[in-house]
């Protein structure tokens, strides 16, 4: 079998162990989708494809001439090279073969989700994010809602010039990293078009009882639930049955989704017929509540979720996943037993019987 | 708790024409205000009404359990185990229903004195419970096989020859005295053992839930004691007994022989015995009676709670059941290995999300000892509350026979308007007067008394109870009192609320325990008693009284379950958790809120019930 070239992976191709050529942020998805969680879909150009489109257009030699001229003391001169190397990256065209390889991908991408020119997230990856003393995390930029072939390559292209982008370059000098040494992966993940979402704890954050999982959930997007605009319907599942223990549905009134024009995030109102109507399926509910077992127990600790309904892709409801990180909470506070350790079951009982139970 | 406020029960009144009720119950059930003390006592006691074990009045003779376990749970946990907080509960009627109150020791330096007798006492049968356990078991087959064996006798106009020849000493008048006390003391001392495992049994179940319900605030109750219930409970052996009936009948292929309902058990029967299959199965069936079908029809609380074997169409019925889902293609078994594997799966579960090994070691303490103590708790009561008092009401009725055969009463079953020492008395007169030769006084007596007492508990019947009275408690120490009746702040605050519902008809929303998980709409149908369930639609919400294992093979029908008493322990909701379907469980007046037809929707969630008006 011939071998395919490795410029462009699927999400379900990255795992850790490709994290020199996809990043830590595609390593990380492509780690989520094995543990079968899921990921809105996408693909990762990787850094041999940064490598090719510097060495192809000769402009490698360019960069690092560039990037030689800086004098470390003198922002000015970092500001001038940042310019000029950006505007060299972004101005440069990539080469066919490497704009029929991306091309190819992100036309699958649509058609996977069924949705023609498919809205993506388009955000850098990079190779040095995890290591330990120079964290990279958030130096680099996203761009949301991207359609079309075109602008994915414009955007791409962004990404991989935003390596040079002067606080990054002033970190790395900071830092005692070699420019030459760090690459930049890209990931075009498709924008979760959300008919509900919200937050999900793998435990309940009013009672700190891990054996259940709570949801947020509204229309729209999640913006909605994060910042508090809205009362949002609540679920508690239980963890280890899979029952929905507790449901209140409350009176939703706005929402976030995106404008179809301007292909930005608009907050509108709920229309009436849909305030006080359940957003999230008992089905749903309980599928969603799985997702964050798993996600618990790939990272080994209580999560907060990020979630969404993804109303493109058709048949049945698709749950995506945005973002988890450690829930900190109850998570950092100091364990106390739940009732003082005795030698007996019976010291325990008479303990019980003495102490009674308060009936109000 | 100021917002709970129930009536005082020195003010409540007697209901119009039911005046000098009290003589049909004993004299210290009665609320007094003759001392300052005992009034005092009664006025700052909380006593609420047991309708967990009777959702009826009291008849006169029934009392007699009330009375057994007054005196049976009372002294396990004041005098022989020294409960360190706990004495007894203390009984009550008012217009014939029971009220109870636990009683705490209030002295702390008394609380302390007791806890190392207490260790001591229950620490010996918490380490030999299986010992003692089965030691029980066989004193409850020995009072079983003396009840089944008494022979309550009759009076014949002239003794047998053999009293001479035997020179026997003694008269048939005197063995019917011998042969009542026995039958009554039998009994007392049945219900002195019900209690030997039961309170130590709910102390450390309660402890169990507690320590659950502290390291997980959301678990639902269901689940705890899912960790511990038995699975081959004896309890569910009646209706074990009767799939396995309707299968061997599909079996031997005489299935058209056993027919439909119209069909009597004893046209079934003499048809059945024509064919060698036939025989086959009856012999099966003959061997299922005994004890099996000793299963009470109700709770096995009152004398009108027939037992299977006193009715034996009831269990026809459910095998034709059976046997039509079998026709069907369905299964009937019970999914014991999932049973078993739920339960194993739910306890490593719930003990793998435990933070520290010392919360690991508590929980192993606790649930080993719930799981050790629970197959008593649920096992007691086939021995107790079914096979036994099925026995026992059927020699009650023997006396009663006699007792009408000398026109004391009118009809065997007017026995149960007499108290057991009204009965003694009467007896008295009746073996007197036949051994004098002369009339007794009974028939001018008791006829005329037991027509008003009818009057009377018809009257009491058509009175809903008031749930309490009294003044509620800060805190609550006796196990069965939370374990039994679930007496919490929730449940206080909703019996005082309906009170103040009023108009039972324009109810749209009550509650109850939870049962079992799951929500469900539709068509709800009361049934009263089990007699009823032949009316009962596939697909339907059963709305009942409580129910029993005799009601099982309705549960292959409906798809949710409301009833008026009963703990998350109550055969409903086990039933209900196995088979997966909703129920609401202790509402307190489901079955008058609630007519057959109206569409429900019950969610064995919360415990809520809407009804649609």
């Amino acid at each position: 079998m011939e071998k395919r070239h490795n410029y462009v992976l699927w999400f379900e191709e990255c795992d850790l162990k490709s994290f020199p050529l996809v990043g830590g942020k595609n390593a990380s998805l492509g780690e989520l989708l094995k543990a079968d969680i899921p990921v809105p879909p996408g693909f990762a150009i990787t850094t041999s494809a940064y490598n090719l489109f510097l060495e192809q257009r000769n402009i490698k030699k360019e960069i690092f001439k560039t990037l030689k001229s800086i004098k470390t003391e003198d922002m000015d001169s970092v500001e001038e090279a940042s310019k000029t190397i950006r505007a060299l990256i972004e101005g440069t065209e990539m080469n066919d073969d490497l704009q029929d390889y991306i091309g190819e991908f992100y036309r699958r991408l649509s058609k996977k989700c069924n949705v023609p020119a498919v809205p993506a997230a388009v955000r850098s990856s990079a190779t040095a994010e995890d290591l330990p003393t120079a964290s990279f995390a958030g130096l680099q930029d996203t761009f949301l809602w991207i359609r079309g072939v075109d602008d994915i390559l414009t955007h791409v292209k962004k990404c991989w010039s935003s390596l040079f982008a002067p606080r990054v370059i002033s970190y790395r000098i900071k830092m005692g990293i070699p420019h030459e040494q760090v690459e930049i992966s890209v990931g075009v993940q498709k924008m979760a078009n959300a008919w509900s979402a919200g937050v999900m704890f793998t435990l309940n954050p009013a009672t700190g009882d891990q054996s259940t999982i709570a949801i947020d959930a509204n229309f729209g997007f999640g913006e909605s639930v994060v910042s508090g605009e809205c009362t949002p319907d609540n679920f508690i599942i239980n963890k280890i049955t899979d029952e929905i223990i507790k449901k209140s549905i409350s009176h939703k009134t706005i929402l976030y989704t995106r404008d179809p024009e301007s292909h930005c995030v608009v907050k509108q109102a709920i229309p009436d017929e849909r305030t006080d109507i359940q957003c999230l399926v008992d089905k749903d509910a309980i599928g969603l509540a799985r997702i964050g077992k798993k996600i618990e127990k790939h990272y080994g600790k209580p999560m907060d979720i990020e979630w969404a309904i993804d109303k493109d892709t058709p048949g049945k409801a698709k749950i995506m996943i945005l973002q988890s990180r450690p829930e900190t909470s109850w998570s950092d506070k100091k364990i106390e037993p739940v009732m003082k350790p005795r030698s007996s079951a019976l010291a325990h009982i008479c303990a019980e019987l003495v102490a009674g139970k308060k009936v109000n | 708790m100021a917002d709970n406020k129930f009536p005082n029960p020195h003010e409540i009144e007697a209901i119009p024409g039911t005046e000098g009720w009290e003589r049909m119950y004993p004299y210290h059930y009665l609320f007094s205000t003759k001392d300052k003390e005992r009034k005092e006592y009664e006025d700052n006691a909380f006593w609420f009404n047991d309708a967990l074990h009777y959702p009826e009045p009291m008849y006169p003779f029934d009392i007699i359990w009330d009375e057994a376990w007054f005196l049976a749970l009372s002294q396990f946990n004041t005098r022989i185990f020294m409960i360190p907080p706990a004495l007894g509960v203390d009984h009550r009627i008012i217009n014939g229903n029971v009220y109870i109150t636990p009683v705490p020791v209030t002295d702390p330096e008394e609380v302390q004195k007791r806890i190392p007798l207490f260790m001591e006492r229950a620490g010996y049968y918490y380490e030999n419970w299986d010992k003692l356990h089965d030691q029980w078991k066989k004193k409850m087959k020995e009072i079983i096989s003396d009840i089944e064996n008494l022979d309550i006798g009759s009076l014949p106009d002239m003794e047998d020859i053999s009293v001479v020849k035997n020179g026997l000493g003694t008269s048939s008048g005197y063995a019917l005295l011998k042969n009542y006390d026995k039958l009554i003391d039998l009994g007392i001392l049945c219900w002195q053992y019900h209690f030997e495992f039961l309170n130590l049994g709910y102390a450390s179940y309660v402890t169990f839930v507690d320590f659950c319900t502290k390291a997980f605030p959301d678990i639902p109750l269901q689940k705890i004691t899912q960790m511990v219930a038995g699975i081959d409970v004896i309890l569910y052996r009646p209706d074990d007994e009767l799939r396995k009936l309707a299968k061997l009948a599909i079996e031997l292929d005489i299935v058209s022989l056993i027919g439909g309902d119209s069909k009597d058990v004893e046209a079934v029967i003499s048809e059945l015995s024509g064919s060698e299959a036939g025989k086959k199965w009856i012999s099966a069936w003959d061997e299922a009676k005994n004890p099996w079908f000793n299963i009470s029809t109700g709770t096995g609380w009152y004398h009108q709670d027939i037992s299977w074997n006193d009715n034996l169409n009831i269990p026809l019925r459910s095998i034709r059941i059976y046997i039509g889902k079998l026709n069907e293609g369905q299964s009937i078994d019970r999914p014991m290995e999932e049973i078993k594997a739920e339960r194993k799966r739910l306890i490593k579960e719930y003990r793998g999300l435990l933070k520290t090994d010392e919360d690991r070691q508590t929980f192993d303490q606790l649930h080993g000892i719930a799981e050790l103590v629970f197959p008593y708790v649920e096992n007691h009561m086939f021995y107790v509350e079914h096979w036994f008092h099925s026995v026992f009401w059927n020699k009650m009725r023997s006396v009663g026979s006699i007792m009408k055969t000398h026109q004391f009463i009118n009809d065997t079953e007017d026995i149960w308007y007499m108290s057991r020492s009204e009965i003694k008395e009467a007896l008295w007169d009746l073996v007197t007067s036949w051994a004098t030769g002369t009339k007794g006084y009974g028939p001018l007596h008791w006829p005329e008394e037991i027509e008003w007492r009818k009057g009377v508990y018809q009257k009491f019947k058509e009175n809903r109870p008031i749930p309490a009275v009294g003044t509620p408690p800060e805190v609550i120490v006796e196990p069965f009192t939370i374990v039994l009746w679930g007496i919490t702040n929730d449940s206080m605050a909703a019996w005082s609320t309906l009170k103040e519902i009023g108009d039972p008809d324009k109810v749209k929303e009550m509650e109850g325990f939870a049962g079992s998980p799951g929500v469900v709409e539709g068509i709800a149908r009361v049934c009263r008693s089990v007699d009823d369930i032949g009316e009962l639609k596939e697909g339907e919400i059963l709305v009942a009284p409580t129910t029993s294992p005799s009601w099982a093979p309705v549960f292959q029908k409906i798809k949710a379950v409301v009833t008026d008493v009963g703990g998350i322990m109550c055969h409903a909701a086990i039933v209900c958790r196995e088979y997966g379907m909703p129920a609401v469980v202790g509402t307190g007046q489901g079955t008058a809120i609630i007519k057959s037809g109206m569409k429900i929707k019950v969610n064995g969630d919360n415990g809520k019930i809407n009804i649609e008006r």
